[in-house]
């Protein structure tokens, strides 16, 4: 199962950057990220597979195609890039992906000896929220507040002006 | 309390040492999954070609007429010949769509279905998978569908079948939040997430009853935005037949057509079968407090005829909003959902807290 996973994660994310059409591009990303929540399922961590499924497949990728839906024609294809450009790109890549797998190959790992940790949704829930030492709630409560702020900020933005004269 | 409701565990489990007896255990896992998804496969062909022709047959009382009745007792097999006729029909490909993806797109959208009714507990002990975050993972899972219209709707190349995509990403995206937040409701009442700690929870009465008024708005909230979700009338504007055509697929035909058309009221189905579960009760019988003698007497309805019972009651309301009201308008939909359900159920999740912390509920 591992493998047919990672197999369907690497075929689509080569396929995801090397096709022309751009409404493709999104459906190989999103079976990209079903796979890997198919990679969390095999963990037996359901929680952190059905939150990939929802944000990631079911928020993203759908924002992803509905602001494709609103520009794209069908007919549009991306023109093939520079071979220059190219070049660069798979240098990179492949710069970045020897120093990972250089990193994991050194790295010796064993298998931990501390008991399964229980992934149940309370207690992901009293955790996140818990003031006491391992708690998350300062995290937590950060990145809530910089999500408001976000969402104000997009309101704003996106208000139409009551009086129209004023600019333009 | 419910010790002598039939568990269809005891079943499943014999099954399970039968084949054990035979086979090697990795045999064993196959054949099991084979059998599942046999069992799986018949009972959402069924299920979808019953409720094509209970809609038809409702449709047809509401409006005072007979409704099929020439093909088999009652048109019973009316549906059938329907499917026959749609498997026969020829598959027009379009010339200038996307045909990967326009023939994907009806694929996405049924495997969602199928995803989301592995989850569902059907009886005691009948449940294929019982995740510890059974609710989230049917939402989560539902929400994938609306890639499938998406992509249907722009990869046909027609300007109606866009257009139709376009209004019902829209409306589905919006009307999941209080879709959420109204299960939530029932989340916070019972303490899990997990389905059958849910139905357990319920065993003392259903949280329609116990949650007071709270629970009560949550269960309408639940049904108006779940009835939108699922594209049904009164919300049907992405397959408005009369400014659309067809909606999003006004180019599909043949099998192709079916798969939408089957999706669609087996979403339906998975809707009502989840509002069923979590707000009256799933498979547990009605069970009023402790009258002992009263519950014990329900307890002799199987729990499979409960289930079906009351989704098919849910069924019976949802097919009633379609032929009573009007059609929305996208700009009524959407002020419906932001300006009227959206903050009814956040105030109400408020409520529900305070009432769990206080201890009100039963």
């Amino acid at each position: 199962m591992f493998y047919m996973f990672s197999g369907i994660i690497l075929i689509c994310s080569l396929l995801t950057i090397t096709t022309r059409k751009i409404l493709r591009a999104a459906v190989y990303l999103l079976c990209v990220l079903l796979a890997t929540a198919g990679l969390y399922f095999m963990l037996n961590y359901q929680f952190m597979a059905a939150v990939q499924l929802t944000l990631y497949a079911g928020g993203i990728v759908v924002l992803i195609i509905f602001s494709i839906l609103l520009t794209h024609h069908i007919s549009h294809r991306f023109k093939h890039p520079d071979i220059t450009k190219l070049l660069m790109g798979i240098g990179a890549a492949a710069v970045g992906s020897g120093l990972v797998i250089a990193t994991i190959l050194s790295h010796s790992f064993q298998a931990g000896s501390t008991p399964e940790l229980p992934v149940d949704m309370t207690v992901i829930g009293t955790q996140l929220l818990s003031t006491e030492k391992n708690g998350y709630v300062l995290p937590f409560e950060l990145i809530s507040i910089l999500l408001l702020a976000a969402m104000i900020a997009a309101i704003v933005i996106a208000k139409k002006d009551k009086n129209k004269n004023s600019e333009i | 309390m419910s010790s002598n409701i039939f568990d269809f565990a005891t079943l499943t489990g014999s099954i399970h040492t039968w084949l054990s007896g035979m086979m090697s255990s990795g045999w064993v896992i196959f054949t099991e999954m084979v059998l599942v998804g046999l069992v799986f496969l018949l009972m959402y062909a069924l299920v979808g070609l019953f409720l094509v022709y209970l809609e038809r047959k409702v449709c047809a009382i509401m409006q005072n007429r007979v409704g099929p009745n020439r093909v088999g007792k009652w048109g019973l097999l009316q549906t059938i010949a329907d499917l026959i006729k749609l498997l026969m029909k020829e598959l027009i490909p379009i010339r200038k769509s996307d045909p990967l993806l326009f023939n994907l797109a009806p694929f996405i959208v049924i495997i969602c279905s199928f995803l989301a009714m592995a989850a569902l507990p059907y009886a005691k002990g009948l449940q294929a998978i019982d995740f510890n975050i059974g609710v989230f993972y049917v939402m989560a899972v539902s929400s994938l569908s609306v890639v499938g219209i998406l992509l249907a709707g722009w990869s046909s190349n027609s300007k109606y079948s866009l257009i139709g995509a376009m209004r019902s990403g829209a409306q589905i995206v919006s009307y999941e939040l209080s879709v959420g937040l109204s299960l939530l409701a029932i989340v916070v009442f019972s303490g899990s997430m997990q389905l059958s700690t849910i139905i357990e929870s319920q065993a003392n009465g259903w949280w329609i009853f116990k949650g007071h008024i709270p629970a009560f708005i949550s269960f309408i909230i639940f049904l108006v935005a779940s009835t939108a979700e699922i594209n049904r009338g009164p919300f049907d504007l992405a397959e408005a037949e009369s400014e659309l055509t067809a909606g999003f697929h006004t180019e599909y035909s043949g099998i192709k057509f079916a798969f939408f058309f089957l999706a669609e009221y087996m979403n339906m189905f998975i809707v009502a079968a989840l509002g069923a579960t979590v707000f009256l009760g799933g498979w547990m019988p009605f069970h009023i407090g402790n009258w002992e003698g009263f519950n014990q007497i329900m307890d002799y309805i199987p729990s499979v005829v409960w289930f079906f019972g009351k989704t098919f009651f849910l069924i019976l309301i949802i097919m009633w909003f379609k032929w009573t009201f009007p059609r929305l308008r996208i700009d009524q939909l959407l002020t419906l959902e932001w300006k009227y359900l959206l903050p009814i159920s956040l105030f109400n999740i408020v409520l529900i807290a305070f009432i769990v912390l206080m201890g009100w509920h039963f």
